[in-house]
């Protein structure tokens, strides 16, 4: 909300510096954004009256005017055609200053010197709806008496300072200049004094020309209108077109410019129709009928439906109920008589028909925040006074006022002891009243309790956190002491998940992996991008409503395409290698469209690309990972397919039976898609499945106290015999005392049979109880031999 | 014999002198002291001595053995020191060439600083809480007091699912989850995504990361909320740290406030970080309407409560002087590296 101060000055004084001014109503609540200076970019500009005006000897185009300027009298060389003897300019002096960051010094046209420049409208930044003849050919010619030598920014009232407000959407009262010049009054403890209406008597009566009927009494509790004829239509004066701009709003003509100004003055929105437009001489406010339609002001076909409440006559709408006007009621240059509107509309019912049309106003914000019922007959009073002020019509005697209930003020009793208690203060009652009262509430003291009345226009205080609020911001935040409650919850606890979850973290950081943070969205194009081929087989996915684009519009169900984005970004800034990962949710609907919240399951994704990276690279971070969960026993890895991964080279994991992930080679299509010409690896786990049977006890297991056997253990085998396969064998073979088993040496070439492989183990024994024998090592041992040469078929070498 | 015994030790200490040798030592040590040796040799011949002068020559005998021996043992000591020395000299490094990196990773700096607050929270006894982050409607506004149609709703630009179910604008959603499970008192933190539809630019993600605060208990008041949102500016911004509350507005709390820290770049005095006001702005916050109490069944005329709230990328970019949030979603390694 821009706030001229010298127009909120009408109401209130002001007795501080605008800056100290500034810094209090931020901390009575008003939020300050900027304090804005007008005119600033005009400098040295004086009102001069041109005396002479002589040819130019070397230039047809050129004049020479000599120009008073009040203390001196100054030659000045100019172009404009449209330059008069006795005309009053704006004359911008040696050193001046104008709007664009242009400056003007003296120098010499065409060999002679001019010590200024003549300004025309547009260069000082002016508009025709700023100034008459601003926008002419030419240099500005001032319509009115000054003193020469006077700042143009004081004759045209180009200065002032503009205060830029938030205003929160409980405070629709400080949506004005009243509501914001009454809380200046309330921050500095100074006086505010309402706008004094007095009309000066009309003729006729409104109720012989102007019918109202409201038949959506809920949507509209209050309708008033009062009637103006003989309007003449003409631009407002200079003073008002100021005011408007500098509050923000163009001028247009003085009716319009009327209605602007009392709604921003007093913060209710009008309307003017003209009255001949109306059919029937009858208003109508009713919801819109199927298939209605009007055109707006803003030249737009409106399908209004009918929900939406309108403005009608006998006929047809004739506006959008607090939103917009409609382009058929109009007031233009022949209008003659004008209905003014002013009423209030149920807050809701506005906001929900301006989101409907996509149709935002100045009306509609004010609307919507719900207004104060009482002001709709003062903001038509001053609108009426404003019109008999300037000239600019007739008004019929009398005024229309559908009100649909009796107006009732809100009233409650507080214990002023919550108040502090809340607050943590001790404030006596009597100065807990003294603060209500200045913000203007009706106190009672009852003793134990107040009894507040609240005034209809700070409809958002309903109890005691409200008062409290109110008492708080006057008294000072600042000055409410700092304390720390003791609460009985003493010490916080990290939860078991959180301590796993960092644990992970550092474990995948320990080994060289980034953590990556990414959008949660994705395009509903992605599975193909990352190589699922049928869209049948694509995930159920979650679409968002009212997404920012397509690419942004589909809840992710897999971290694997973000993960290879920032692969993808990272190999295209020239990074040789690349070690990421993510845990971040992923959403799996039950069903779409969804009848509840889906699944959320939290989810590791880790990618990585570079030099000396492979499967086993990757899986053996997952074994370290799964080990730091105490997971080892239960999770086993087995040849797999996936959309993404190399058809070779992927694997699923298992716990105990179920599925918690796969890891593998991304697919080079998909590489591509990507344009990474890398080998790229993926993996991607179910973490909460993970964090849900970690065993997070540790019992200490004493250390082996008789010493171990070692046997070597070579073998050649068909090569799709999988060493997971070799690896079960010989562990159900071993039995008790086979302590550890590990692969050393895999080879297929050579001296190996084609459709072969030689697999090379170190099998370690041991009991815990006694020194094993060598006959009972040999007695195990040939038993696994045996195992692995009739069950599979293998051969020692 | 005695002369010839004399001669020994005199000829094999010299020739001991000259040796530079480790390998030679042995050698030196078979001609004189082994089996063959010099001293055995004359030893040897001790039988055909009188029997009164066996002892003392052999007792000579034994003295250049000994004399022998323990130079032997101080030479070989002296050049096994040269040797180590002369290949400790040999084998210089130029320390300045670079080590062998196993190559860390990095937490993302939003990962970072949540962890920072979360063990600043955890030491004022706040525990976590989390809650989905697709979320109904009721749980994200109307039991926030932010019925349908409440003109506040457009200050969060929503993503809907459909007509219940959005995305969560805020991790606010989680309090009411967590209040309808437990009574006072409570005390949490909820940090979490939250997803608001803005375009993006330098200042604005349409996803980004919250962190709230909520304490509901019997007593609780607007002074323990200046008190610890005093302590937890402190801890993140450094000792000198001031906070300033201002009156603001939200549907949730009642009173409610913005909070503003004092600038840590220019201690106050006004530099661009902080728009040169001295201040940023890092929060809000407030006393939990008792409405939001009523809607979780928990008396508001027994119980009082504050809540907090921020934006855990923008904290991230304070902290670290960081000047457009989209890096933190473009995961450049060249930035992660950084923190
Ligand atoms: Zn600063």
């Amino acid at each position: 909300m821009l706030v001229p101060l010298e127009w909120a000055k009408d109401y209130t004084n002001i007795n501080t510096s605008t800056k100290e001014l500034a810094k209090k109503m931020t901390m009575t609540g008003s939020k300050v954004e900027e304090i804005i200076e007008l005119g600033q970019d005009i400098q040295k500009v004086l009102v001069g009256k041109i005396e002479t005006i002589k040819a130019h000897p070397d230039a047809d185009k050129l004049v020479i005017c000599i120009v008073d300027i009040g203390t001196e009298k100054i030659q000045i060389v100019t172009g404009a055609p449209n330059v008069k003897e006795g005309q009053l300019i704006p004359v911008a002096v040696h050193g001046a200053k104008l709007p664009g960051g242009i400056s003007i010094k003296r120098g010499k046209l065409r060999g002679v010197e001019s010590h200024g420049m003549l300004c025309s409208g547009e260069e000082l930044g002016l508009t025709e709806a700023d100034y008459e003849g601003a926008q002419v050919d030419g240099i500005l010619v001032l319509n009115e008496e000054y003193p020469l030598g006077m700042d143009i920014k004081e004759a045209l009232q180009l200065a002032g300072e503009v205060i830029d407000f938030e205003i929160t959407a409980n405070r629709p009262d400080c949506l004005s200049i009243i509501g914001l010049a009454r809380e200046m009054a309330i921050t500095l403890g100074t006086s505010f004094k309402m706008p004094q209406v007095k009309l000066d008597k009309g003729y006729g009566n409104i109720k012989d020309q102007l019918k109202v009927r409201v038949d959506n009494k809920e949507l509209c509790p209050r309708y008033t209108a009062r009637l103006v004829e003989d309007v003449k239509i003409e631009p407002s004066p200079l003073w008002m077109r100021r005011r408007l701009s500098a509050a923000g709003i163009r001028p247009i003509n003085n009716i319009v410019d009327i209605t602007n100004y009392v709604m921003l003055e007093l913060g209710q929105p009008m309307h003017a129709f003209d009255y001949e437009k109306i059919e029937g001489g009858t208003i109508v406010v009713r919801n819109a009928k199927p298939g209605e339609t009007i055109v707006s002001l803003d030249d737009k076909d409106r399908a209004l439906t009918e929900d939406m409440l309108v403005i009608a006559d006998l006929n047809k709408p004739i506006a959008i109920a607090g939103v917009m006007g409609g382009a058929n009621s109009e007031i233009t240059e022949n209008t003659k008589t004008i209905v003014f509107e002013s009423a209030v509309f149920d807050g809701g019912s506005v906001r929900l028909t301006s989101k409907a049309l996509g149709l935002r106003s100045e009306s509609s914000s004010r609307f919507e925040k719900g207004l104060d019922i009482n002001m709709t007959d003062l903001a038509l009073d001053r609108a009426v006074q404003l019109v008999q002020e300037l000239g600019a019509g007739k008004l019929v005697e009398g005024h229309i006022d559908e009100l649909a209930r009796p107006i009732e003020r809100k009233s409650f009793c507080v214990k002023t002891s919550r108040i502090n208690d809340l607050l943590g203060l001790d404030l006596p009652v009597s100065q807990i009243v003294d603060i209500l009262t200045r913000v203007g509430l009706d106190i009672e003291d009852l003793g134990q309790e107040i009894k507040v009345t609240v005034p209809t226009y700070r409809n958002d205080i309903e109890g005691m956190a409200d008062l409290a609020e109110e008492v708080a911001r006057i008294y000072g935040y600042d000055k409410i002491p700092m304390t720390l409650m003791e609460t009985s919850v003493a010490k916080g606890t990290r939860t078991q998940k959180d301590r796993l979850l960092e644990r992970i973290k550092n474990t995948l950081t320990g080994m060289g992996y980034y953590e990556a943070l990414t959008y949660s969205f994705t395009s509903p194009n992605i599975y193909k991008t990352i190589g699922y081929t049928d869209p049948k087989d694509y995930p159920k996915s979650i679409k968002i409503a009212n997404p920012l684009g397509e690419d942004n519009s589909m809840m992710r169900t897999t971290i694997i395409p973000s993960i290879l984005e920032v692969l993808s970004r990272n190999y295209n800034r020239r990074l040789d290698r690349c070690r990421v990962f993510e845990i971040n949710p992923v959403f799996i609907p039950k069903e779409i469209p969804l009848k509840e919240l889906p699944e959320e399951i939290l989810t590791l994704a880790i990618g990585a690309y570079g030099k000396d990276y492979s499967f086993f690279t990757l899986k053996g971070l997952i074994e370290e990972l799964v080990e730091r969960l105490r997971l080892e026993d239960r999770i086993s890895y087995i040849q797999d397919k996936h959309p993404s991964m190399h058809p070779g080279r992927c694997a699923k994991l298992l716990l105990d039976d179920r599925a918690v992930g796969f890891i593998g080679e991304l697919h080079p299509k998909v590489a591509d898609n990507y344009g990474i010409s890398d080998r790229v690896y993926l993996g991607e786990l179910d973490l909460d499945l993970l964090l849900r049977e970690t065993n997070i006890e540790i019992k200490y297991k004493a250390l082996p106290r008789y010493p171990a056997v070692t046997r070597d253990l070579a073998l050649v085998i068909k090569k799709e015999i999988t060493a997971g396969q070799v690896l079960d064998k010989i562990k159900s073979a071993g039995g008790k005392i086979l302590e550890e088993v590990s692969l050393f040496d895999i080879y297929e070439g050579k001296q190996v049979a084609d459709g072969y492989k030689s697999l090379a183990y170190s099998l370690t024994y041991r009991a815990s109880d006694r020194t094993l024998k060598d006959q009972e090592v040999n007695q195990v041992h040939s038993k696994i031999v045996a195992a692995l040469e009739s069950d599979l078929g293998a051969r020692l070498r | 014999m005695k002369a010839k015994l004399e001669e020994i030790r005199l000829e094999a200490l010299h020739a001991l002198e000259g040796l530079d040798e480790l390998d030679k030592l042995e050698e030196f040590r078979l001609k004189y002291l082994g089996k063959k040796g010099a001293l055995t040799q004359v030893l040897r011949g001790m039988g055909g001595l009188p029997a009164e002068e066996r002892p003392i020559v052999g007792q000579i005998a034994n003295e250049v053995r000994n004399q022998l021996e323990s130079e032997l043992e101080q030479k070989t000591k002296d050049l096994k020191e040269a040797a180590l020395t002369r290949r400790l000299e040999a084998e210089k490094i130029d320390v300045t060439v670079p080590g062998e990196r196993p190559g860390l990773g990095r937490l993302h700096p939003v990962t970072t600083v949540l962890n920072e607050l979360k063990d600043i929270f955890l030491g004022m006894g706040f525990d976590v809480a989390e809650g989905p982050e697709i979320e109904y409607d009721y749980y994200n506004f109307e039991a926030l007091n932010l019925p349908k149609n409440h003109p506040a709703r457009d200050t969060q630009d929503t993503f809907y699912i459909d007509n219940t179910i959005l995305l969560r604008t805020h991790t606010s959603p989680v309090q009411i989850r967590t209040m309808e499970k437990q009574k006072p008192p409570i005390k949490i933190i909820c940090p979490g995504r939250v997803y608001r539809s803005d375009e993006v630019d330098a200042t604005h993600s349409p996803i980004f990361h919250q962190i709230e605060g909520l304490v509901v208990d019997k007593g609780i008041t607007m002074g323990d909320l200046k008190g610890v949102l005093d302590v937890f500016a402190k801890a993140v911004f450094g000792p000198e740290t001031k906070t300033k509350l201002r009156p603001h507005h939200f549907p949730f709390t009642e009173p409610s406030a913005e909070v503003d820290v004092s600038c840590a770049i220019c201690k106050g005095a006004g530099c661009r970080v902080c728009s040169y006001t001295g201040w940023i702005e890092i929060l809000g916050a407030g006393m939990v309407h008792p409405r939001v109490l009523e809607y979780v069944n928990i008396d508001p005329n027994e119980y009082s409560g504050f809540a907090f709230g921020m934006g855990l990328d923008r904290i991230v970019n304070i902290k670290y002087g960081i000047d457009d949030i989209r890096l933190l979603f473009e995961n450049d390694i060249r930035f992660l590296k950084q923190f």
